[in-house]
């Protein structure tokens, strides 16, 4: 399949909404998260100095729900070795702050795939919304991310 | 504790504390590892070149996460980031000096919160942005 084939195939799923995909947020995910980052803020990974927070304990950083549910969107479009996926613009927006404990249910959707004609061939412009709830059904985050496709 | 920046010590065109990030192949694999993103361009260098790529590329949520940081850093444990809009304008690779930079454009009241607005980027060592972006957060006041 090339990548006319995967275009195609996105096209006819805009407005479908995927499977959910259900993440229990514990400290270790967190901890791995913020070491990816290089990022050694204490209330991401220190339990005592959190404890003293407003927060009562550790926290995820705010950009955590960026990773939460976006395999699903990496899987969708990389499907094809011989397709190249680059990354457009992410647009999160923020309600609650996640911690340990939390069971967070990620919802995507294409939201529209449109095509233009680039250097490299025909390029599709995927724009996926995501929506986060959290174990009390309340709305965690929400996300829309563009990738482009050739 | 960290120092806690609050709205009334902002102002409008004042720069945002500036958090460089050296990011490498190593970085690469365990963001890979917890973002769960396995796009080879990240991390198979023979796959990049053949897709035309000049070698593996930091992953662009990578690179929105140094802003993230930068952000967080910055707002301390009382502040909250409300918004992140990013928009991925050049590749970052393994062995760039990535400043990430941010400087306040607006400030308002706006039901009952104290928000900051900062238009924020990522520069390489030439100057070239490869990250541009906006921000929004919430800082808590002096007066409450």
């Amino acid at each position: 399949m090339a990548v006319e084939a995967l275009i195609e195939k996105l096209k006819e799923q805009v407005g479908v909404e995927r499977p959910p995909r259900v993440y229990e947020v514990e400290k270790g995910m967190i901890w791995r998260f913020a070491q990816a980052l290089g990022d050694s803020n204490p209330l991401w990974q220190d339990g005592k100095y959190a404890a003293k927070s407003s927060y009562g304990d550790i926290v995820a950083p705010p950009t955590f729900a960026l990773v939460l549910g976006f395999e699903q969107v990496v899987q969708a479009l990389a499907a094809e070795p011989s397709v190249t996926v680059l990354h457009g613009s992410t647009d999160l927006e923020t309600y609650l702050t996640i911690k340990p404990g939390d069971t967070i249910t990620v919802t995507a959707r294409i939201a529209n795939a449109r095509e233009r004609p680039g250097k490299m061939g025909n390029m599709l412009f995927v724009t996926f919304d995501m929506s986060y709830h959290n174990q009390k059904q309340e709305a965690v985050a929400r996300c829309r991310q563009m990738a482009i496709i050739y | 504790m960290k120092q806690q920046i609050y709205y009334e010590d902002v102002a409008v065109g004042g720069e945002i504390m500036p958090l460089i990030k050296l990011p490498t192949t190593r970085q690469l694999v365990m963001y890979a590892g917890a973002s769960g993103d396995y796009n080879p361009i990240h991390y198979d260098k023979d796959y990049a070149l053949e897709r035309g790529l000049s070698g593996v590329v930091v992953h662009g949520q990578l690179a929105g996460c140094f802003l993230g940081q930068m952000l967080t850093d910055w707002m301390g444990d009382e502040g909250s980031l409300r918004k992140l809009s990013l928009s991925y304008k050049g590749m970052n690779f393994p062995g760039d000096t990535l400043t990430c930079r941010g400087i306040v454009t607006k400030k308002d009241i706006k039901d009952g919160q104290y928000l900051v607005t900062a238009s924020i980027w990522i520069e390489k060592e030439s100057g070239e942005k490869t990250l541009t972006g906006t921000a929004v957060i919430a800082l808590p006041t002096c007066g409450r």
